[in-house]
């Protein structure tokens, strides 16, 4: 079992005949990824890596029944794309693109409100279920099946973890990229919602950075589900977080547009203090990320 | 993106929004030229992308043309320390000579981007002037507005009641904050803010100072607001980096770091400090730099004296170990250092990349995975400096 991917699920691409979208659609059928189609305006009623293309969401949905749709369109186009997507109501929408503006974000996020769509990024790398499918940017190869659930606001830091986790022998549930911007589809309490309900995934890694509460929400989350009622804190499952920035300087963007921190808000000091007191192991390095799940795992 | 006071009062101005009449000067000649196009007395304000101006001392009362003139000698081309710039201080190249304003009320009033809330939120305080980070909570309000529904006429009632101003000022605040709210939408401001929105002695509403910061995604929308952009405000290695579509950042230790993506470029730095070292920058070459990029990326972080070794953090995905390795042994033949090297290279043709850097004559020293790469590079930089006020 996995959470929101299988081998099963019918993915479309918009902007397949795109540089990016081409590349990935690629990548993706060697992974073993159900591509069902893409979308290119004006170029519907051709062909592209042997699947249709269509003008619209609507008709490709209409014509392949997919359950998912992955997004590579240039930013100023992206926000439009998401919101066709809605339109069409696509049940999952992943949004790869880096760099749309954040009121043309707000828009989409209040559109997804009055919808029944589940949107995953935008800058992201995706979502992978290890040797089953993947939709997005990360190489399928350093994943392996497994039981570790990793939710993620990066995209190589992410690589990174997954990299130490199937290197200790350490397979994967499902991977989720939820992205690096300030306003975004999927947060960290709609994936850790999915992953500890999913029997399949025994532990968490939880890779959050500077910027936002994001991760102080989730805490909060965690600690009214932990269910243990003696003051010992036990999660249902083990939770492993690694913060990035705790070195980076106050008040600069760190690469990404959600990593700025503001006064006292959005301090990785702050992240790791709820966390800790949620009952997740808060490593200091990004190197202790694999060895700290293992050990948890030894440890039940 | 942030611009300068005088420039973010400009588009105050096109607005039709009250501001203090001023005029910007570069140097104490300029500052007294400008002061003869101005009413007595003044106030000299120096012009950094920095808050925290009045503590530091870059915000002087100056009674005559004269003092006007002293005070731009003492402030230009002199670092100012606030509160917010760190303890070496930000040059300052420019500086705004208003109008000095009569007032007893001052307010402060702002929009940004609420990430929590998915609005563009109005934040209150009826305590303007000062820090609102330290104004008590019960003396601050807030109103999300939806992207839907936008700044109403309930929601400036709602602003003018607690702020508590004369019913008289209702038009003139009314019009004030829509012009702003709109300014802030058409704009893709992420910040907006006003402080202090003052009362005037004659019972007029002046904005007295404010701050606003753009939208980076959004900027290619925004070409009149990239004019506004002072590249004196920036290192020049940023400058440099941005022309390359690299993100860096310039930070106080001794070890140069070239890593590609944000997340993991962060938390390289978070590695190098956990084993007892400190990075020297955040440097992002992107999910697919191009030779010219890693090439940029090298020469930026080679350039800096404090840089005493490099470490090269790769997880290719999307890029290619192989192009990675055959870029950085180019631009080495191209730029030759003696700063030794620690690349650490993972991901897509990983073992292929590790037999050209061992192929090559070239003194670079491959690690195995984060750990080893941190205890090698460390190993080379020796101690870090320790900094006056570094944390």
């Amino acid at each position: 079992m996995a959470v929101l991917l299988t081998k099963d699920t019918r993915v479309l691409c918009q902007g397949i005949t795109g540089k990016h979208g081409t590349f990935h659609t690629q990548q993706a059928l060697e992974y073993g990824t159900n591509m069902v189609g893409g979308v290119t305006p004006s170029k519907g009623g051709t062909q592209h890596l042997g699947l249709p293309v269509f003008n619209t969401v609507a008709e490709a949905k209409k014509e392949t029944s997919a359950d998912a749709t992955v997004i590579y369109v240039p930013p100023a186009f992206a926000a439009d794309a998401i919101l066709e997507a809605i339109e069409a109501a696509v049940p999952l929408i992943v949004c790869i693109t880096e760099g749309i503006p954040v009121l043309d974000m707000m828009r989409v996020k209040e559109a997804l409100k009055t919808s029944s769509c589940r949107l995953i990024g935008p800058n992201c790398p995706g979502l992978i279920t290890p040797g089953q499918a993947k939709i997005g940017i990360m190489p399928g190869f350093i994943h392996k099946p497994g039981h570790v659930g990793v939710i993620s606001r990066s995209g190589t830091l992410t690589y990174e973890a997954v990299h130490q986790l199937s290197a200790l022998g350490l397979g994967q549930s499902t991977c989720i990229g939820i992205g690096g911007d300030p306003i975004q589809g999927m947060g960290f309490i709609d994936a850790l919602e999915l992953l500890l309900a999913d029997h399949d995934t025994h532990a968490l890694v939880m890779i959050g950075e500077i910027g936002g509460t994001a991760e102080e929400e989730a805490a909060a989350y965690l600690e009214a589900c932990n269910t243990s009622s003696t003051s010992q804190k036990t999660l249902l499952k083990p939770v492993v977080s690694f913060i990035a920035g705790q070195t980076a300087p106050p008040g600069r963007r760190m690469g990404h547009a959600g990593a700025v921190t503001t006064g006292n808000l959005g301090t990785a000091a702050s992240k790791k203090e709820a966390l800790l007191k949620a009952g997740a192991i808060v490593v200091d390095s990004p190197t202790q990320i694999g060895t700290a799940v293992a050990q948890q795992l030894n440890a039940t | 993106m942030n611009i300068h006071e005088y420039q973010a009062k400009m588009l105050l101005e096109l607005q039709g929004l009250p501001i203090q009449k001023g005029v910007v000067a570069t140097s104490p000649t300029e500052a007294l030229e400008a002061a003869n196009k101005l009413k007595g007395p003044y106030v000299v304000k120096a012009q950094i992308h920095a808050g925290g101006r009045g503590l530091g001392g870059g915000i002087k009362f100056a009674e005559t043309k004269e003092d006007v003139q002293n005070i731009a000698q003492n402030l230009l081309g002199k670092p100012l320390i606030t509160p917010q710039t760190g303890p070496e201080g930000k040059i300052v190249h420019k500086i705004y000579v208003v109008e000095a304003a009569n007032f007893s009320r001052e307010y402060y009033l702002s929009f940004f981007i609420d990430r929590a809330q998915n609005a563009v939120t109005l934040m209150l305080s009826n305590e303007g002037g000062g820090h609102i980070e330290e104004t008590a909570p019960e003396k601050i309000k807030t109103l999300p507005l939806s992207p839907l529904v936008g700044l109403r006429a309930f929601h400036t009632r709602q602003a003018f009641d607690f702020l508590g101003l004369d019913a008289g000022l209702w038009k003139d605040f009314a019009h004030l904050l829509q012009r702003l709210y709109g300014l802030f939408m058409a704009r893709d401001m992420d910040t907006l803010e006003i402080n202090p929105l003052v009362v005037t002695d004659e019972g007029q509403l002046l904005i007295v100072d404010t701050k606003m910061v753009f939208d980076d995604n959004a900027l290619y929308r925004q070409s009149d607001i990239v004019a506004l952009k002072d590249p004196l405000e920036y290192a020049p290695q940023e400058i440099e980096a941005a022309k390359h579509d690299l993100s860096y950042v310039q930070l106080q230790g001794n070890i140069g770091c070239m890593v590609n993506g944000a997340g993991l470029a962060m938390a390289t730095m978070d590695a190098i400090e956990a084993f007892g070292g400190k990075a020297a920058n955040f440097l992002d070459v992107g999910g697919s730099a191009s030779f010219e990029q890693i090439k940029a990326a090298l020469d930026i972080i080679l350039k800096e004296d404090s840089v005493k070794a490099v470490l090269v953090n790769i997880f290719g995905g999307i890029m290619h170990c192989d192009l990675m390795a055959r870029a950085l042994l180019e631009a080495l033949e191209q730029t030759p250092t003696q700063k030794p090297l620690v690349v650490r290279l993972e991901g897509t043709h990983v073992d292929e990349a590790k037999a050209l850097l061992a192929a090559s004559d070239l003194a670079i020293e491959a690690a195995d995975s984060l750990d080893d790469a941190c205890r090698k590079v460390i190993a080379c930089a020796g101690t870090p400096p320790t900094y006056k006020g570094a944390r």
